[in-house]
């Protein structure tokens, strides 16, 4: 079984850019992707490109084709579409077809237009991540949907709106720096208890923004970049991913995510690594809410201590786990289809001593990313180890 | 959304027996509780699903309030949604008849169908006891 490299990497920034078709946000990505890699398009096998909603911002469904057009690729191309996780289980079959042997170098990553649908066409937009007869029908927005899992932690475990406060005050923080990054800006607790409301508890700086972008990445088997001499020292060592069912109310638990404990139990021992050797992680917050709950599905920290650990400075940029350096989706932004393979990105950059916040993981050798659709009905989570 | 005019067999039925105080879940063998449309038991495989009466009243186990909708709730907002526990299943529905402030944990409620004020395509609600 082939060893997983991360060849190159590639981001636009993510933002506010509604005129920007997707094949343009992720032609940028892919350039700077390829350029980073130092392999050429000729030979890439495949390119597995995620997208959740561009049927509905673009009118365009049958992306593959399209994007490997884009990108200057020659090869046979799919997309992968599993809401906010799209591009995660892109990564996923990626390194499942490098280590096979099936392909050498595969090109894999996202895109995603949102901001020309304006705030109301993205709320419906991102609904439909939702089963759409039993709680988009009932009037559950997405917001609502993550509001609900936090009302019932608070419920279960305790904690208040101000330890979710802290999360949001922390991933801005971490995003000063990241020029890609949607917000660059600092915000205060106080801000985040007197934003408006959006679905009680969580208001608006609670939530990741509506946001343009492209993440790409190139794969290649470690065979590969040993006969090309190429500068890859990151690889992708553990791959996990769960399920479950579909509605909030369904689920066994309505304030923890099983699915993503599954693809974390899952990644873990793939990689042959313990939660206790992650050293930092990259999770998927879309809410504030998001980040306690993956931290805890990590198994980072323990069930019902997720809430206060931003607020304890336990993973803060110079706490004893940093998550989210990059500035998490809350500040470096949500391109939906991107997310998962950016989050492979900023992995690869801190351990390469590359990123803006590398110097706050010094010596680092694993870091996790945490890719979650829906409810996390699905969930991607990948090790990331800095190879000898 | 849908915006035809064409049913959705199974869910729509569903809310015609609930007008009618006749709410249903499906069961199969193995006692597993689910909400059709369904030939499968997401649980156990089983294929033979009965439709059993719902209790009349469920509890309250979460809830938010919404002030930001989608478009198809735009006059609606701000609502209470909530996932209220009817025993074989959990049900999500939109709280009415009460001030959406006075929403909490806990609180009994029937299953009440209700209207969009924006679309008036009909709702799954829940009315307090
Ligand atoms: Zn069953």
């Amino acid at each position: 079984m082939s060893d997983v490299r991360v060849a190159g990497v590639g981001l636009t920034p993510f933002g506010n850019a509604p005129e920007r078709t997707s094949r343009d946000l992720f032609a940028e990505a892919s350039i700077t992707a390829f350029e980073d890699s130092g392999v050429p398009r000729d030979d890439v096998d495949a390119l597995l490109y995620g997208n959740f909603m561009g049927e509905l911002s673009e009118h365009q469904g049958h992306h593959g084709p399209l994007m490997a057009e884009a990108a200057g690729v020659r090869a046979p191309a799919t997309r992968y579409e599993s809401a906010c996780a799209s591009s995660g289980t892109a990564v996923r079959d990626a390194v499942m077809r490098i280590r096979n042997g099936e392909d050498d170098v595969i090109l894999v990553g996202g895109a995603e237009r949102m901001t020309n649908l304006g705030t109301a066409g993205a709320t419906e937009a991102l609904a439909i991540a939702a089963d759409d007869l039993w709680e988009v029908r009932a009037g559950m927005t997405f917001p609502g949907a993550y509001a609900l899992m936090a009302q019932a932690y608070f419920d279960e475990y305790g904690g208040e709106h101000e330890d979710l406060a802290h999360v949001a005050v922390k991933n801005h923080e971490n995003a000063l720096n990241n020029e890609k990054a949607q917000y660059q800006s600092a915000i205060e607790v106080s801000d985040v208890l007197e934003a408006p409301q959006v679905s009680s508890p969580l208001g608006l700086y609670d939530s990741c923004p509506i946001s343009d972008g492209a993440a790409a990445v190139v794969l290649t088997s470690e065979e590969y970049a040993e006969e090309h001499g190429l500068e890859a020292p990151v690889s992708i060592s553990g791959t996990g991913q769960g399920g479950d069912r579909m509605a909030l109310h369904d689920r066994e638990y309505l304030a923890r995510s099983p699915a993503a404990r599954e693809a974390s139990d899952e990644a873990y021992a793939d990689a042959g690594v313990d939660p206790a050797d992650v050293d930092f992680a990259e999770v998927h917050d879309c809410f504030t809410i998001a980040e306690v709950l993956a931290i805890e599905s990590l198994d980072l920290f323990p069930i019902g201590e997720g809430v206060s650990a931003a607020r304890d400075g336990r993973t803060t940029a110079d706490g004893e786990t940093p998550i989210n350096l990059s500035g998490g989706l809350k500040a470096k932004g949500h391109p939906v289809g991107a997310t998962g393979a950016s989050q492979i990105a900023e992995v690869t950059k801190l351990l390469s001593g590359k990123h803006p916040n590398s110097e706050f993981v010094e010596g680092a050798t694993t870091g996790v990313a945490h890719n979650a659709g829906g409810t996390v009905a699905s969930a991607t989570v990948h090790v990331l180890e800095v190879s000898e | 959304m849908s915006d035809s005019e064409t049913r959705d067999a199974g869910f729509d039925e569903w809310l015609d027996a609930a007008e009618e105080d006749r709410a249903y879940y499906l069961a199969c063998p193995n006692d597993h509780g689910s909400l059709p449309p369904r030939r499968v038991c997401p649980d156990c495989g089983a294929t033979e699903l009965e439709d059993l009466e719902l209790p009349d009243s469920g509890e309250i186990q979460t809830f938010t309030v919404t002030h930001v909708p989608t478009p198809a709730f735009e006059e609606d907002a701000p609502y209470a949604t909530a996932i209220a526990n009817f025993g074989p299943v959990r049900i999500t529905g939109q709280v009415v008849g009460i001030d959406p402030a006075d929403v909490e944990t806990g609180l009994e409620v029937e299953i009440e169908v209700t209207v969009s004020e924006t679309t008036g395509e009909r709702v799954l609600g829940f009315s307090p006891v």
